[in-house]
């Protein structure tokens, strides 16, 4: 298991992912606003663990751990970064509080990372083309969409089909200058590339064999339709957008400095 | 020599393919490794020249260990050829392709030369060496790959199902092919589900289920071995098909030659009368 | 009453020097189970790329001579209504599959032209029955094994309930059993259901028993049109480099050792029962 997959659909049965998509998708944006309103470690903190019950909730404990293991790199470097630009930037701050706040920009970042894990480990491609469908995007782009998604792990196995089958003529992928490297990935492309276009005009043939563009009113047999959880699900994330407004606007949260010196 | 040695080896994603793997295979030996698709059959030939490392257990070619040496290294002796050469062409002219893998293994360009030409006549490709690869048909890019592996002359060759999408006319060159290559010292290893084909060819099987060897012999013995064909999903030859049917007569179970099922009903009619 | 007709068809790609096929002269009576073989590149895929339209709408060329298929006109028809009367399953099963849901799949050709749900539904449900894959309804396409997969692919053309199905080598990438059990499939839609079933095969082994009719082309012309037994017999079918079943061998051999088994066999239940028949005959 990759990192990547805390990104990927998986397909258990939760009541998260009982959801419907769109209902998610207000959420994220609900979130990603608190996110970014926020300075202060306390808020972010408690954004950050009220998303874990979901987590438990979705199933999708291992994945999403996975996807937090591999991101800490770049949480590294966004610590890294913001204690390095404010120590010799940020005018005089304690470095109590420059290493608060490089922590707190952590935080975001994580916390941002986790819900949009949350929203795809949770919701299928499908049901995501399917809302972008009744959302008004045209059919051929929800199809592109979905397809798309379909093909990546097809995709990436011929990949390495290929690589395989010119290592086993002897190509060396590791080792020499920079531009042989470059030049040792045509034998890849080439046929990766080839391979793509083909598959997609037999792929093309099958859809016309099936009727593709018969009707200008598609029918689906899937429909999402909004249930009381969904609209329950909207209102707790909009009270929680309301309630965040109402803190950042009227109260002040201390600082773990200013908590730690009283 | 190709020593597999107690050989386990699970992917990435946690399925166990391959649940302790022996065998040898000798200089010169003609094998197919049959099996359902899904047996580990791909994942076992993968062992031999090092695309695969074992998790558990080693491969030895010619007595070095594939976890020691390079893809590169180990495929100067051993030639694997794909299932799909679409995988592999990519050059611009059919010749281009044939030297790729000898530039990569530095041959020098005098032999180059040679060895390209070499092939294009083996495969009946010289009219073609001008041509994009991709101008051919499916069955000529086959040829291609062929060409391209046995250009730099690997005393193994391994074949990954050759004979998919293949007409009659393109098989039995095919197995004229490989027979040729087998007498000509060379080990060659096929990997496949085609029945018939092996039938013809008669060469010995490993029969694989379940990332287990559970057979390995001629081919007359495990073809014909119903158990054993139910075991791997497999079918049963067809002229086994119809001499199993007709035990209550005397014949044989054994049966996978058109010539000998021939011969033996020939005989149930006439040997008695001394025709 | 001939479904497919054709007469003097010719077709050449675009940029060919050669047409693929020239002067076809065809007529399938509904009902038929016909097996369309010959070697590679004699023009039977790019002949059966023509029931359905997409020669000439999605390969351009040139389209001469007369073609009528379920009354049709393929020239002059959108390919999406010529999909309605004939489905074709492709060789490669990954590459027709589009959806993360069998059910949704088989959906797939039936929610192109618009009709209602639940119309849809019954039809998809149907289809699954007949194809016996009715428990695989919810799982995801591209797990599914190749066998499977094809069964999906031929649900989905079925679920439009077309009166011919062609289909290209569909057992290619398929291992014997699963091509044994896909081939049983469709001539059960043929027997049970009525289909034209037009198959494109180079395993004579399996398929030709199920046949009524045995097509073979090479270099672009019908060389041989003839039911099985007789086919088989003709030399022409072994100088063009077809491979006829194992069984027919044995039956030739034998035949030319002065033994006639009476009848062309088409699969090793046909051989062993006549063999029986000679050798009891001989006793008795």
């Amino acid at each position: 298991m990759s990192m990547f997959d805390g990104l990927k659909f998986r397909n258990v049965s939760s009541p998260i992912h009982r959801i419907d998509p769109r209902a998610k998708f207000i959420y994220v944006c609900v979130l990603f606003v608190i996110a970014v309103l926020f300075n202060q470690i306390i808020p972010l903190l408690t954004i950050f663990l009220i998303q874990i019950p979901l987590i438990i909730a979705a199933k999708v404990r291992r994945e999403w751990l996975r996807l937090i293991r591999g991101s800490i790199f770049f949480a590294t470097i966004i610590f890294t970064m913001n204690i390095i630009s404010l120590y010799f930037y940020g005018g005089q701050q304690s470095l109590e509080s420059i290493i608060e706040y490089s922590l707190s920009m952590t935080l975001r970042f994580i916390v941002l990372v986790e819900s949009f894990s949350i929203f795809f480990l949770t919701t299928s491609p499908d049901m995501l083309g399917l809302s972008l469908e009744q959302m008004g995007v045209p059919y051929e782009f929800c199809f592109a969409f979905t397809t798309a998604i379909r093909f990546v792990p097809v995709l990436a196995e011929e990949a390495q089909t290929i690589i395989d089958a010119q290592r086993a003529r002897g190509l060396e992928l590791e080792g020499g200058n920079f531009m042989k490297r470059i030049r040792n990935y045509v034998p890849i492309l080439i046929p990766l590339i080839v391979n793509a276009i083909r598959r997609s005009l037999e792929m093309a043939e099958a859809m016309e064999s099936r009727a593709w563009g018969a009707s200008k009113k598609r029918t689906n047999i899937y429909t999402l339709k909004m249930q009381k959880g969904d609209y329950a699900f909207i209102l707790i994330s909009i009270v929680m957008l309301a309630a965040s407004i109402y803190v950042w606007l009227f109260i002040k949260i201390p600082s773990i400095t200013q908590i730690l010196q009283a | 020599m190709i020593e597999v040695e107690d050989v386990y080896f699970t992917y990435p994603n946690g399925i166990e393919s391959l649940k302790g793997i022996s065998l040898k295979i000798e200089d010169g030996e003609f094998v197919a490794i049959m099996g359902q698709n899904g047996a580990g059959k791909t994942t076992l030939v993968k062992h031999f020249n090092g695309l695969l490392k074992p998790t558990r257990g080693r491969v030895l070619i010619d007595g070095v260990d594939t976890r020691h040496v390079s893809v590169a290294m180990l495929s100067r002796k051993v030639g694997f050829v794909f299932q799909n050469p679409d995988h592999q062409l990519f050059s611009e002219t059919v010749e281009d392709e044939i030297s790729f893998a000898l530039k990569n293994f530095s041959f020098p360009e005098k032999v180059i030369l040679e060895r390209v030409e070499w092939a294009l006549n083996l495969l009946d490709l010289k009219e073609y060496r001008k041509t994009s690869p991709f101008m051919l048909s499916g069955g000529e890019r086959k040829r291609v790959a062929l060409a391209s592996v046995l250009a730099w002359d690997p005393k193994i060759l391994i074949l990954d199902e050759p004979t998919i999408g293949q007409d009659s006319y393109q098989k039995e060159r095919l197995r004229q092919f490989v027979i040729q290559m087998n007498q000509q010292g060379k080990t060659v290893i096929i990997v496949t589900h085609d029945i018939e084909f092996v039938a013809e060819c008669e060469p010995r099987v490993i029969l694989m289920a379940n990332g287990k060897i559970i057979a390995d012999g001629e081919a007359k013995q495990i073809l014909t071995d119903i158990e054993l064909i139910n075991k791997s999903s497999l079918i049963l030859p067809e002229i086994t098909q119809v001499f199993m049917r007709l035990n209550d007569f005397g014949f044989p179970r054994n049966v996978i030659s058109v010539y000998e099922a021939k011969r033996l009903i020939l005989e149930k009619l006439f040997g008695g009368i001394g025709k | 009453m001939a479904i497919i007709e054709t007469k003097n068809l010719t077709y050449t790609y675009p940029f060919a020097e050669r047409p693929a096929f020239k002067n076809v002269n065809l007529n399938i009576e509904m009902g038929e189970f016909v097996l369309l073989t010959g070697p590679s590149g004699c023009g039977k895929t790019t002949l059966c790329r023509c029931f359905n339209g997409l020669i000439p709408h999605f390969y351009g060329g040139k389209l001469e001579g007369e073609i009528t298929v379920a009354g049709l006109n393929p020239s002059e028809h959108p390919i999406y209504e010529m999909a309605r009367h004939v489905g074709m399953v492709f060789q490669n099963p990954e590459n027709q599959l589009f959806a993360l849901t069998v059910e949704k799949d088989v959906a797939f050709g039936l929610e192109n032209l618009g009709l209602p749900r639940d119309e849809i539904r019954r039809r998809v449900d149907w289809s699954l029955k007949v194809t016996g894959i009715y428990d695989l309804k919810d799982r995801a396409p591209f797990e599914l094994s190749g066998g499977q997969q094809q069964r999906v692919a031929i649900a989905s053309v079925l679920a439009m309930q077309p009166e011919i199905i062609v289909l290209d080598e569909p057992t290619s990438f398929l291992d014997p059993l699963s091509a044994k059990n896909i081939l049983e499939t469709i001539y059960q839609l043929n027997k049970d259901l009525g289909i034209t079933v037009i198959l494109i095969e180079h395993r004579l082994d399996l398929a030709a028993k199920y046949a009524n009719r045995v097509i073979v082309m090479k270099d672009g012309c019908i060389v041989l049109d003839e039911e099985p037994r007789k086919a088989f017999l003709d030399e022409r079918i072994r100088l063009i480099g077809v491979g006829i079943p194992k069984v027919v061998r044995l039956y030739l051999l034998l035949k030319e050792d002065g033994v006639d088994m009476g009848k062309v066999p088409l699969s090793p239940e046909e051989t062993s029962n006549l063999i029986r028949e000679a050798l009891n005959l001989d006793r008795g």
